[in-house]
């Protein structure tokens, strides 16, 4: 049984394309389950599907003294969401790297719930988008610690970069805490490109689509770094923001 | 080399040059001195084109080549350096990817083989050595926390890479200790005094002209050269200063 589909009168849907939601529900599954025992720890990388529209759910335990580290890239032509709710037990770490790089008429979100349900977990999200011509790209990101989470350390490091008069990007990093020792940290920005940063390529001699693309791959370029500039998801964002700035 | 006549440039409405001449030869070093609010950077960004620098009137010759018609990177690629009196900073993008990124794209303008990676650092490295920054810089980002001694080094280490045929250094000497002060201008008679080059340095003070010996000397003032003359000049503007050589 499959259920309703959502409005966007739902809050984790505010910016979701419905109609393009509409045309894969029925066919979604329920969200992947991850669980990450006691004091494992896990890398995983989440590449574009390649379909115009690209729903990736998961629900994730991240069990005491465990580690995950979730790379990932949104990309899709048309409609691309990433959704997850991540529950953290003592002393667990999450570290979320993720990029929305959108054009034409995409709507690309990421969209997340962080549990810290028990005390010395830490979280950190950082998430970059690039959006083109009249794509949206959208952050809902909810940081939840309960009341026994104490010495929780969450961060949530979102920004984006816009090439069009046309894009859109929305930000709403939201934190619920019950616990009274913990530290939790969120900053948003959106962005342009920097006219003197483009200028001082171009003086080097690259010329502007070139010097634009260098600029973008910089702008998100961090998010890889342990992964190595050679990784796939590296090279795959580096070639979607040479398509953005031809 | 470089031919400059009745140059006018704006910046917004604000006309900031008004009938500049200027003709440096091949070959030769000239330095422009000059107060502040003179025009000296937007000299500097008006050969570079830099956009919101309009050229309302007036010619400017490169090599032969009408300069005003070419886009930025088409002027670097001609062999045109600018060093920067504030380097730019660009977070996430490495000093040696930025470098090499840069100067394929010149030679991929010229029709030159792109340099291989090996080749590239064998060759930033060597520059660096050469200018006493520490190879490890050149991973760091461009620029960014670099102090402004070192971005000044950086700035001479990039035209070293480039090679170009004529830079156009504006305040490379400000902020700079003495040893940093040394070092920059032995790297600009390193890479630049040769009989096919040229350079425009652009300055307040008389200190970088110790180690750098220009040809000639400019004074320019209100958006026009004044006076011109020999090194002579230099010591005569830190003498007795602008107000009273200009008069």
């Amino acid at each position: 049984m499959t259920a309703p589909l959502p409005t966007r009168a739902d809050e984790a849907f505010r910016y979701a394309d419905i109609k393009a939601l509409g045309e894969v529900w029925d066919d979604l599954g329920p969200p992947e389950t991850v669980e990450i025992a006691a004091h494992k720890s896990l890398q995983q990388t989440w590449l574009p599907s390649g379909d115009p529209i690209d729903v990736k759910r998961a629900r994730i335990v991240i069990e005491q003294g465990a580690a995950l580290e979730l790379y990932a890239l949104n990309a899709a032509d048309r409609y691309g969401r990433i959704e997850l709710d991540v529950t953290l037990h003592a002393g667990a770490d999450f570290a979320f790297r993720a990029a929305n790089v959108g054009s034409g008429d995409a709507t690309l979100e990421v969209v997340t719930v962080v549990r810290h349900v028990a005390p010395d977990a830490t979280s950190t999200q950082t998430v970059r988008s690039v959006l083109g011509h009249k794509a949206v790209g959208s952050y809902l990101g909810q940081v939840a610690v309960a009341r026994e989470a104490q010495k929780t350390n969450s961060e949530q490091d979102i920004k984006a970069m816009l090439l069009s008069r046309e894009a859109t990007a929305n930000a709403k990093p939201e934190l619920e805490i019950y616990a009274d020792d913990v530290a939790c940290a969120h900053g948003a920005t959106v962005g342009e490109l920097d006219a003197m940063q483009l200028y001082y390529a171009a003086a080097r001699g690259l010329p502007p689509a070139q010097a634009k693309a260098l600029l973008l791959e910089g702008f998100i370029g961090g998010l890889w770094d342990a992964l190595g500039e050679d990784s796939e998801i590296a090279a795959l964002a580096r070639t979607r923001l040479r398509e953005l700035t031809r | 080399m470089l031919n400059i006549e009745n140059l006018h440039v704006a910046t917004g409405d604000k006309p900031i040059l008004k009938g500049l001449d200027l003709d440096v030869p091949t070959g030769e070093v000239h330095a422009i001195m000059g107060p502040n609010g003179a025009g000296k950077s937007t000299l500097a960004y008006a050969l570079g084109g830099r956009p919101g620098y309009e050229v309302t009137d007036g010619s400017a010759t490169f090599a032969g080549k009408d300069l005003l018609e070419m886009d930025p990177h088409e002027r670097a690629a001609a062999g045109l350096f600018l060093g920067f009196q504030y380097p730019v900073e660009i977070p996430g993008v490495s000093m040696l990817q930025f470098l090499r990124e840069s100067l394929n794209a010149q030679r991929r303008t010229r029709g030159e083989e792109e340099l291989s990676g090996a080749d590239f650092i064998r060759l930033a490295k060597e520059q660096a050595g050469a200018l006493g920054l520490a190879p490890d810089m050149l991973k760091r980002p461009v620029n960014v926390g670099f102090s402004g001694g070192e971005k000044k080094r950086a700035e001479m280490v990039q035209m070293g890479i480039m090679a170009p045929k004529f830079a156009i250094l504006d305040e490379t000497d400000s902020g700079l200790d003495i040893d940093a002060l040394k070092a920059v201008g032995e790297g600009i008679n390193r890479i630049m005094r040769a009989p096919d080059k040229g350079v425009l340095l652009i300055t307040h003070y008389q200190r970088l002209l110790d180690y750098v010996q220009p040809d000639k000397v400019h004074v320019l003032s209100a958006g026009r050269i004044v006076k011109s003359g020999g090194p002579d000049l230099a010591l005569q503007l830190e003498r007795e200063g602008y107000a009273e050589v200009v008069a």
